[in-house]
């Protein structure tokens, strides 16, 4: 089982070695690049078009939240410009995690929330500027969900102390392993749904940037990436982080 | 007619076979247009709650396209990284 898994993995990750043909020699290209070659405990392994996108990423997150803080530090009395924009997004984020999990936890996770819901959102819209998409990469997703059900399983630690273990057992024993098999699911489906969605909108958006005539390609694709990479990224970091919100919160209330 | 190879038969089923797990996109379909519709209804009934019914609605479309695009991955995987071609040139 964890060999066909990982295999699976494999496979997902080798996507990148393969070249699509089509007629008149045009090639189909939304796969992951790998560009630097280096030796990671004797097997070769790539820095690939993903990881430079998401190091722009981070560091623009970065500076953004340098430039916020100096803001911040030196706040006016009576806001404006700069400061408006970063006080609204704190509410926003502030508002958006108090309304799901409700008393629990909006100090305490409003900085997490926040912090991988801009990050989502930021990889999903990646693609309007000529970047691939991070999400589109089961690596990524796979290690967002992996921190996200981290998350959802120490607060089930936490807050249920032995009831952690013994909620397995419920309603009766011997579905134990259905229990389990529905809490490891998480995994799956939390990453599957981000990876397909955001995966579906880069291969639609460069078949048609391919196949089309350059005369369709000024223009008529602001569509697409409107509705593929702004609403649907924009929604599934929503549903990403809600998701989390709701498990987290579920486990607090046992 | 030609003889057929062994890694034309794969490719081709494989073709097949992706065409196949898109069929998973109907229940979606059905699924996320019930949804819609519903909170159309319930817009209707109260238009003061349309923020709560928007984000709810939107949510539960969220998961259950889920199973739509377990079919797309298999889809995806059947044309671009097929296992079983894989695993047949490795025999």
């Amino acid at each position: 089982m964890v060999n066909m898994a990982a295999s699976a993995m494999g496979l997902l990750a080798s996507i990148g070695e393969m070249r699509i043909l089509l007629s008149e020699e045009k090639t189909v290209d939304f796969f992951i690049h790998e560009l630097i070659p280096y030796n990671f405990f004797g097997q070769t392994v790539y820095i690939t078009t993903t990881h430079v996108c998401e190091l722009l990423i981070i560091i623009g997150i970065i500076i953004f939240a340098l430039v916020a803080r100096f803001k911040i530090m030196h706040a006016e009395e009576v806001p404006r410009g700069f400061q408006n924009i970063i006080e609204l997004l704190i509410e926003t984020l502030e508002k958006y995690v108090h309304g799901t999990m409700g008393k629990h936890g909006t100090k305490s996770y409003v900085n997490y929330i926040g912090t991988i819901m801009l990050f989502i959102l930021l990889c999903n819209i990646s693609g309007l500027v000529g970047l691939r998409a991070p999400t589109a990469d089961y690596g990524t997703t796979l290690c967002l969900a992996i921190i996200s059900v981290a998350m959802i399983q120490y607060n089930n630690f936490k807050w249920n102390k032995f009831g952690a273990i013994t909620g397995l057992f419920q309603p009766i024993w011997f579905l134990f392993p259905i229990n389990l098999i529905g809490e490891v699911a998480t995994v799956v489906s939390l990453s599957l749904r981000l990876f397909g969605n955001v995966m579906a909108g880069t291969v639609m958006i460069s078949l048609y940037y391919t196949l089309m005539p350059v005369v369709a390609t000024i223009g008529i694709p602001a569509a697409f990436h409107a509705y593929l990479d702004v609403f649907s990224g924009a929604i599934q970091a929503y549903v990403f982080t809600m998701l989390t919100m709701v498990f987290i919160t579920n486990k607090i209330e046992g | 007619m030609n003889q057929i190879t062994n890694e034309g038969l794969i490719l081709a089923c494989s073709a097949v076979g992706a065409g196949l797990a898109m069929i998973a996109g109907v229940g979606p379909g059905i699924g996320q247009g019930y949804a819609a519709g519903q909170g159309a209804a319930a817009v209707g009934r109260n238009p003061g709650a349309k923020g709560d019914i928007m984000s709810t609605m939107l949510l539960g479309q969220a998961v259950a396209e889920t199973t739509g695009l377990y079919g797309l991955v298999i889809a995806l995987l059947l044309m671009y990284a097929n296992p079983l071609l894989t695993r047949f040139l490795k025999l």
